[in-house]
C-alpha cells in the first residue's frame, strides 16, 4: 500500500499538476503536497500525487559512505 | 541518480557480512519488526533473510493497512456498497478481502457498481462524470496516502461537488507501535520504521520508542541495500547500547518529514480512536473527517446495517500482525489458505506477510 516510486519532473503544468519520466513512462501526477518542486528534480510519487521531493546529494553521499565504508577488501570489525 | 546501485548485490554481500560480525557479538536472538507491508514484500521477494545470521529474526508487524483494518470496517464497506444505490471507488488490495457477508468482490458480483483504482483521484474523476451518482471512496492507508485523499478532498470540497464522499478508515503507525510495545505481545529489539510513512512523519514522532522504551529504531528505504543498511544501523545502536531514530533512507526522508503534507492532514483530518484487526481499540489511531469536511463522511451519509462480526476459525492473521507467530504457524496457511482462496487479510493483500511468505518461502 505504501508503494511509491521515484520520478523525475519534466514539466510543471498549471492547477498544481506535472509531467513525469518514471523509467522512460510519462504520466501526469499532482503536486498538492510538494508546492516547492521544481522541473527536474526527483519525485516520489504515491496513489497519483508527489509524495516528496527527493535529495539526490544525499543519494549519492549515502552511497558515497556506504561503498567507502563496505570496499572490497577486509570485512569492516565492529 | 544511480538509484541502481542501491541493488547492488556485491554491497548487499558486504552489509550482509557487517551483520553477521554485529549478530554475533551480540551473542543472542534479536527480533526485528518491520511495520511496513511494502518492506514485508521487499524482504521476502530479494531473499533477505537468507543473507542473515540465525539469531536475527525478523518479524512483520501491522504495517499493511488492508491486513489491519477490522471486520466491521470491512463489513460497513461491503453494506455501503450493497445497501445503497452507489458507485464504490477503492484500492485493489481491498477488493478481495472477506468481510462477514463477503467481499467488495463479490458485491460487484451479485450486482453493486465497484470500481478499483490506484488513486483517490478516480473518484473524484467518477464523480464529476456522473453528477448524479453518488460516489463513495474506500479510504485506508496510513500516513503515506492519508495526505492524497486529503488532497482529493480538498479539491471535491473547492468545487462543492455534493456526489463524492470518503468511508475513512485511514490509520496512524506511532500509535500503532505503542500499542506492539505496551501490549506485551512479542518482544522486540529494534523496528525497520516505514520509510514512505516517514517521509509524511519525519522522525519526531516516533521519539518515544526510544525514550520510553529503550528500541533503537532506524528509518528505512525499499531496496535491498537500504534494508541492509537500516538493519546494520539498528545493530550497531544495540552494540553501543543507544537506542535513537536514525534515517537510512536519507534520499527520501527529512527529519522534518513534509510540512506541506500534514498541513493538508489537519485541515482534512484529526485524529480518532480506531479499531485495529488482532490490536482492538488504539486510542488517537485512526483519522476522522474535521468539522469543515463531515459533509463528506461516507459513514453519516450512507447508514447500514451491519452483521454480527464472525471470526474466522483457525485463521492467525491476528498472532501474525502482532510478531506472535509466523504464517507457517497457521494451520489453515497453504492448505484451505492460498492466494486464490484467502481466509485472512494477510494471506489476500498483495503485501500481506502470509501471501509474501506463500510466494516466496521463508528464505
Amino acid at each position: 500500500m505504501c508503494l511509491a516510486v521515484p520520478a523525475r519532473v519534466v514539466e510543471l503544468l498549471p492547477d498544481r499538476r506535472a509531467r513525469v519520466d518514471l523509467d522512460g513512462v510519462q504520466l501526469e501526477i499532482r503536486t498538492d503536497l510538494v508546492p516547492e518542486v521544481r522541473t527536474g528534480q526527483y519525485v516520489i510519487v504515491h496513489a497519483g500525487f508527489a509524495l516528496t521531493v527527493m535529495d539526490e546529494e544525499e543519494a549519492e553521499e549515502t552511497l558515497r559512505l556506504l561503498e567507502e565504508a563496505y570496499a572490497p577488501g577486509e570485512l569492516p570489525q565492529p | 541518480m544511480r538509484l541502481e546501485s542501491y541493488r547492488s548485490p556485491e554491497l548487499s554481500r558486504r552489509l550482509a557480512a557487517r551483520i553477521a560480525v554485529l549478530a554475533r557479538e551480540a551473542g543472542r536472538e534479536i527480533a526485528i519488526m518491520e511495520v511496513c507491508g511494502t518492506h514485508t514484500m521487499s524482504i521476502a521477494r530479494c531473499g533477505l533473510r537468507s543473507l542473515l545470521p540465525a539469531n536475527i529474526r525478523l518479524l512483520s508487524g501491522p504495517g499493511c493497512p488492508v491486513c489491519v483494518t477490522a471486520q466491521r470496517d470491512l463489513d460497513r464497506a461491503v453494506a455501503i456498497a450493497t445497501q445503497h444505490p452507489v458507485q464504490v471507488v477503492t484500492f485493489g488490495d481491498l477488493f478481495r478481502v472477506p468481510g462477514t457477508q463477503g467481499s467488495l468482490e463479490q458485491a460487484k458480483a451479485a450486482g453493486a457498481r465497484v470500481i478499483t483504482a490506484y488513486s483517490p483521484l478516480a473518484a473524484l474523476e467518477a464523480a464529476r462524470a456522473e453528477p448524479a451518482t453518488q460516489t463513495v471512496f474506500i479510504g485506508i492507508g496510513f500516513e503515506t496516502t492519508a495526505p492524497a485523499i486529503a488532497a482529493t478532498l480538498q479539491r471535491a470540497h473547492t468545487e462543492g461537488l455534493e456526489n463524492l464522499s470518503v468511508l475513512s478508515l485511514c490509520k496512524l503507525v506511532p500509535p500503532a507501535l505503542r500499542a506492539i510495545l505496551t501490549g506485551g505481545q512479542a518482544r522486540i529489539d529494534g523496528f525497520l520504521l516505514p520509510g514512505h510513512v516517514s517521509v509524511v512523519l519525519g522522525t519526531q514522532p516516533y521519539a518515544f520508542v526510544p525514550a520510553e522504551f529503550g528500541v533503537p529504531c532506524v528509518i528505512t528505504g525499499f531496496e535491498p541495500v537500504d534494508i541492509l543498511q537500516g538493519l546494520v544501523m539498528l545493530l550497531e545502536q544495540m552494540h553501543g547500547r543507544r537506542a535513537a531514530v536514525e534515517i537510512a533512507y536519507r534520499r527520501a526522508v527529512s527529519p522534518d518529514g513534509n510540512p506541506s503534507a500534514r498541513a493538508l492532514l489537519a485541515e482534512v483530518f484529526a485524529p480518532c480512536d480506531a479499531e485495529w484487526r488482532a490490536l482492538g481499540t488504539i486510542p488517537a489511531s485512526g483519522l476522522a473527517l474535521t468539522p469543515a469536511y463531515t459533509l463528506f463522511d461516507a459513514a453519516r451519509r450512507f447508514p447500514v446495517d451491519l452483521p454480527e462480526p464472525a471470526p474466522q476459525k483457525g485463521c492467525m492473521c491476528g498472532e501474525i500482525l502482532t510478531g506472535r507467530a509466523a504464517p507457517a504457524d497457521c494451520p489453515l496457511f497453504g492448505k484451505t489458505c492460498t492466494p486464490e482462496t484467502p481466509v485472512g487479510p494477510c494471506m489476500v493483500s498483495s503485501e500481506g506477510a502470509c501471501a509474501a511468505h506463500y510466494l516466496y518461502g521463508a528464505r
